[in-house]
């Protein structure tokens, strides 16, 4: 039955107002007044705190190399190149490895497999990011520095992005945490979009002939793409704005480097590492001002996600009727 | 080598590729919990949940004042979040199929994908900066926030799943609309609505960007809302950092009480939504 059909049902089932009906839908609509109020104060809140930063520097704030609390030169380019590369970076790691883990889940795994392995990686996106901090600085970065970056440097040194001291600590430690954080929400949305795939689709294909990972990769992945691509979009959206697992890792550091060893900063560490300890009112400002950017960011992904993974969920409304 | 013969070989070898993904992300998982668990373990005694934290150097103390800190902060954002959701939630399945009703759909959306760090500049600004100290209640409201969305859209989807029939049934009785919602959908949406409370609690409390300036941390004891107070997520945090081998090993006995109350609390969380299921 319709949404519609159904209010103007009861619509015409209570033909006259009582005077509980008005209080009780009353307090109903204060209470989601209160949400929508609590996020315009969200964004008001933000540009008022940013203000002073956005009337100091204006657009060149955002293509300002230096960061220097000191002299008051405030930049936001080294947290925005250090955001966009490490989330890009452990998008393109978290990517491949999520959609072969819903394949193995939506398409091959028996159900006595499938249920208890889903679990197990719904766990892995509620362990808390401080903990993944505290494993990465730990465990990971001794493990990272010493076999893994020191060989890659002695070997592969002349190139850039491995051409400096290896640390542990720094842009690669992060990636690879941030990896295994967004690496459920990846692999989650992509196994939920192709189990919503039609069994037509399926069965057409291996009529013709196909094997098993011909139907897969040629009748049901291209069928669920969008939402795919939607739901690892959500999930660079988690990348971009995770916070305590980076700030322990990346180093914080405002430096655009090309090498992948060297301490970096995103917009999201760099307000976590700062904030507590700033030194002027317009350092407070030029910080909020990176949340502004931030919040920005993360509102142009989510939007675009929603409206991809929405698109698919429509479409298998259709073929479900 | 035959085409049928390579495509089959294909076949297996990207079976093969992802049945490893997915041994991958156990793995991780494993690695992760393992060593939480391992080094936790060995920090915990009776001292680490009733001793306050002792200063650098001195052995023993513990993190009683996180545990309580924790455990006031998230009852704070509860408090705050749970009645604002449970009401938004009721006016988007009872009264929301209209333009408000959309956007507050919307904005639930919105709302849930800002990254934690900014609700904790947020917070910062609307009552920390105003107030001229950190506190607890700040923190609450931080939490809060981020609790909101996920209790709203439960809450609504929950009542949506109430048959209409049941509400027709009522009205037809001559009970006005507002007893109906109260004393017919609600009793039977209530089982879901607690299970999406519950899981956004799990949900924030790990969350330690939110509380860096607003509940800020805090050695001493401390049960006054309107003070800065200490947190388990943000002791993880401080003492990890730090350079003492000591604090070390309470960051990971604190990071494993945590994460198993994360994790307990959302294992009950999916044990009651099964329950509901069933019956």
């Amino acid at each position: 039955m319709g949404i519609a059909s159904r209010s103007a049902r009861r619509r015409a089932t209570l033909g006259r107002i009582n005077l509980g009906d008005a209080i009780f839908g009353g307090w109903a609509w204060l209470m989601a007044a209160t949400l929508v109020l609590i996020i315009v104060l969200l964004v008001l809140e933000l540009y008022e705190g940013s203000k002073l930063g956005i009337s100091r520097f204006g657009f060149s704030f955002l293509i300002e190399e230096r960061w220097d609390p000191v002299f008051e030169r405030f930049g936001s380019l080294p947290a925005i190149f250090g955001t966009v590369v490490s989330s890009l970076l452990s998008l393109a790691i978290a990517a491949p490895l999520g959609l072969m883990a819903a394949i193995f889940l939506a398409e091959m795994a028996p159900s006595w497999l499938d249920q208890p392995v889903s679990f197990i990686i719904e766990l892995l996106a509620s362990v808390p990011s401080v903990v993944y901090g505290l494993w990465g600085l730990f465990v990971l970065v001794p493990i990272l520095r010493d076999p893994i970056q020191r060989t890659l440097y002695r070997s592969l040194g002349f190139l850039p992005i491995f051409g400096c001291t290896p640390l542990g600590i720094g842009m690669m430690a992060a990636v690879v945490v941030l990896a295994i954080m967004i690496l459920p929400y990846a692999t989650a949305v992509a196994r939920d979009m192709l189990r919503a795939v039609p069994n037509e689709q399926r069965e057409a294909m291996l009529a013709l002939g196909a094997t098993r990972w011909e139907t897969i990769w040629r009748a049901v992945v291209p069928y669920a793409r969008s939402g795919i691509i939607g739901g690892f979009m959500l999930a660079l959206g988690r990348a971009v704005g995770e916070t305590m697992a980076v700030t322990m890792l990346i180093g914080n550091r405002p430096d655009i480097s090309p090498c992948l060893f060297s301490p970096a900063y995103t917009l999201a560490s760099q307000i976590a590492n700062e904030f507590a300890e700033s030194v002027s009112p317009l350092h407070v400002s030029v910080l909020i001002e990176l949340g502004l950017v931030l919040f920005v960011i993360t509102l142009i992904l989510n939007g675009l996600a929603r409206l991809l993974v929405w698109r698919i969920s429509r479409g298998e409304m259709r073929g479900a009727r | 080598m035959s085409n049928s013969l390579w495509r089959k070989f294909v076949n297996v070898l990207m079976h093969a590729a992802s049945a490893l993904s997915v041994l991958l992300a156990v793995t991780a998982l494993l690695a992760v919990l393992g060593y939480v668990l391992l080094n936790g373990f060995s920090a915990l005694n009776t001292d680490f949940f009733l001793r306050l934290p002792t200063p650098v150097g001195i052995p023993g103390g513990g993190v009683a004042n996180a545990i309580v800190g924790s455990m006031i902060v998230i009852g704070l954002a509860t408090l705050f979040a749970a009645p604002i959701g449970l009401g938004a939630g009721i006016y988007l399945s009872e009264f929301g199929d209209n333009w408000f009703g959309d956007l507050v759909r919307y904005l639930a959306d919105v709302l849930s994908g800002v990254p934690s760090i900014v609700v904790g500049i947020f917070a910062y600004a609307l009552i920390v900066s105003r107030q001229g100290y950190f506190s607890a209640l700040s923190a609450g409201f931080a939490l809060g926030v981020m609790m909101l969305p996920a209790i709203t859209r439960t809450t609504e989807e929950m009542l949506r799943m109430v048959p209409t029939t049941l509400r027709e049934g009522a009205l037809a009785l001559g009970v006005p609309r507002w007893r109906t919602t109260v004393s017919v959908v609600l009793p039977m949406g209530m089982g879901g609505v607690v299970t999406g409370i519950v899981l956004a609690i799990a949900r924030v409390a790990g969350e330690t960007a939110p509380l860096l300036f607003t509940a800020f941390g805090n050695p001493f004891w401390n049960v006054d809302v309107a003070k800065p107070i200490a947190t388990l997520p943000h002791t993880v945090y401080t003492y990890a950092i730090s350079p003492y081998a000591d604090w070390h090993a309470k960051a990971w006995g604190t990071a494993l009480v945590l994460t198993g109350f994360v994790l307990c609390t959302s294992l009950l969380a999916r044990r009651l939504g099964r329950q509901r299921h069933l019956s």
